[in-house]
């Protein structure tokens, strides 16, 4: 009897706020998109890392002859020293954060610059004019510094170069592209919250003659009050399954369809990213219409 | 059935008291008049025992709960003890007859079974038997008085509180309502009535409990509305 009671007042109530809840769905819908937004910038963004980083290794140049480094003006790196490099990344304090060290010969980096040079700069090189380069793979990629830190400096060291420092921009965009939509988002909650007060406040101003009676013949102050926090819950949930669809087709035709076709090497969230998000604005929609209730009921409909 | 021990009520601080150390026992099954010319208490009366406003200074009790100890959550118990009837009916206009007098009864929860039997046995009791499906607006304001007392009594409350009941209606209708709280009365319902009909009073020569500034300065049995007050 009472749920058929609470779900009937829920539905009169929408049906004569239509145009307000429909405000309340609209507003939601887009403070949740921008939610949903800078939850999947940043998924995206550690998708990245996690296929990158993992990829990526710290290169040591050492020095080569003719070098005009202040750490090889001594001559190019001997042997002794490569050994020396060697051992500070295997055994030394850093150990534990590397993976494997691969010492490129000469020829290889020569057969490396050459290979992937089209432009015939490079073919005067020969490859006694170059030294050889340590690959070293960190078992933590964010630690570089430490590394970095531990082999500068060593004695036929040239210099200690991060491959991360390639992403770091691109990085640093979708960074910033989540917090403008963070920021975004938060005005709009607030926007969608004080919108979800007034519309439960006009309803329960619109029905305070049956409040009243409802309180004076001995009704509960939460059968009073569940229809009202429902009316707001039921408009902004509609909100949250707007943005949910809208972040779907968003990233079936932005993500999936036109980013992958343009630029296939990224490896890109895709719509079941979406799913795992969506919960968590239903959730973020029915708390903020649980908090607008909260504010505006025990003032409008005290028991 | 009601108790009010020095019970004293100032609404804000430093004013007179809209009630004054008051001290009042009304027993189950009494019909009382509670009278007094605007301002003198009668609606602040009321509303210590609805529990609407709590008092500033003494006890009050009502069907056997201590109102100065009651929480707030069971506030809704003691009101299912007690109906209330207003000067201005409060009826619902979008709900038919039958519809005004079942809410009362849907929003404590009661059957369906329920609703169907005291329902139409409350219209009958109080002559609107054949206007179930009649809106307010379709209705005179003796009849809509009526589905106002219908909806107060459908729930079989202990205690019915009528502030004014005949207020909005001529002498003729207004015999026919206290005759149906008379009635009602009969049940072994405590009725308490504020008013400021003298007709009334003086016919029915009921309890009087006639308040003045905020104090009780009356407390009669088969009492008259009294000269110095009108």
């Amino acid at each position: 009897m009472r749920l058929r009671f609470i779900f009937g007042e829920v539905w009169n109530g929408l049906r004569r706020n239509s145009t307000m809840a429909l405000s309340v769905a609209l507003v939601t819908f887009v403070s949740l998109t921008f939610v949903g937004a800078a939850a999947l910038t940043q998924m995206q963004v550690q998708q990245l890392k996690d296929a990158w980083y993992g990829k990526v290794e710290v290169s040591i140049f050492l020095c080569p002859p003719d070098s005009y480094e202040e750490n090889c003006v001594a001559g190019p790196v001997t042997e002794a020293q490569t050994d020396d490099i060697v051992a500070v990344l295997e055994e030394g304090n850093v150990s534990e954060l590397v993976e494997s060290v691969y010492v490129e010969t000469r020829e290889e980096v020569y057969e490396s610059i050459v290979a992937a040079d089209d432009s015939g700069v490079y073919s005067q090189l020969e490859p006694e004019d170059l030294a050889p380069v340590m690959r070293v793979k960190l078992t933590d990629p964010e630690e570089f510094q430490v590394v970095a830190d531990a082999t500068a400096g060593l004695p036929g060291v040239e210099s200690v170069y991060d491959q991360r420092e390639v992403f770091d921009d691109l990085f640093d965009f979708l960074n910033a592209a989540t917090v403008v939509a963070a920021a975004l988002a938060i005005v709009m909650m607030v926007t969608a919250m004080l919108l979800i007060t007034t519309t439960i406040r006009l309803s329960a101003l619109s029905r305070r003659r049956e409040t009243t009676i409802m309180r004076m013949v001995g009704s509960s102050r939460s059968l009073i009050q569940l229809p009202f926090m429902l009316e707001g819950a039921v408009a902004a949930t509609g909100g949250a399954a707007l943005a949910i669809a809208g972040l779907w087709f968003g990233t079936q035709y932005l993500v999936e369809g036109w980013l992958t076709g343009s630029i296939s090497w990224v490896d890109y969230i895709g719509r079941e990213d979406v799913w795992a998000v969506a919960p968590w604005l239903v959730l973020i929609a029915v708390g903020l219409a649980g908090a607008a209730s909260l504010l505006t009921l025990n003032r409008y409909t005290r028991a | 059935m009601i108790r009010l021990d020095n019970v004293s009520k100032v609404y804000t601080r430093g004013a007179r008291p809209a009630l004054d150390a008051i001290d009042v026992e009304i027993e189950r099954g009494d019909f009382v008049f509670l009278v007094g010319s605007s301002g003198s208490g009668k609606s602040t009366f009321l509303k210590l025992v609805l529990r609407e406003e709590r008092p500033t200074d003494g006890d009050i009790w009502v069907a056997g709960r201590h109102l100065n100890r009651l929480s707030s959550w069971r506030v809704p118990h003691l009101r299912r003890e007690i109906g209330a009837v207003f000067q201005d009916f409060r009826l619902l206009p979008n709900k038919t007859v039958y519809q005004n007098v079942a809410f009362a009864l849907q929003v404590i929860g009661k059957s369906k079974r329920d609703i169907k039997q005291n329902v139409p046995e409350m219209l009958e009791l109080v002559g609107l038997a054949g206007k179930e499906r009649r809106m307010p607006h379709e209705l005179s304001g003796g009849e809509q008085q009526r589905v106002a007392i219908a909806r107060a009594f459908v729930n079989r409350p202990p205690i019915l509180l009528c502030d004014e009941p005949t207020g909005n209606l001529d002498p003729g209708t207004s015999v026919g309502i206290m005759r149906l709280l008379d009635r009602i009365n009969r049940t072994g319902t405590t009725v308490l009535m504020a008013t400021h009909d003298d007709e009334i009073v003086d016919q029915m020569r009921k309890r009087v409990i006639e308040l003045k500034g905020g104090h009780l300065v009356r407390d009669q049995d088969r009492g008259v509305y009294g000269l110095e007050t009108v």
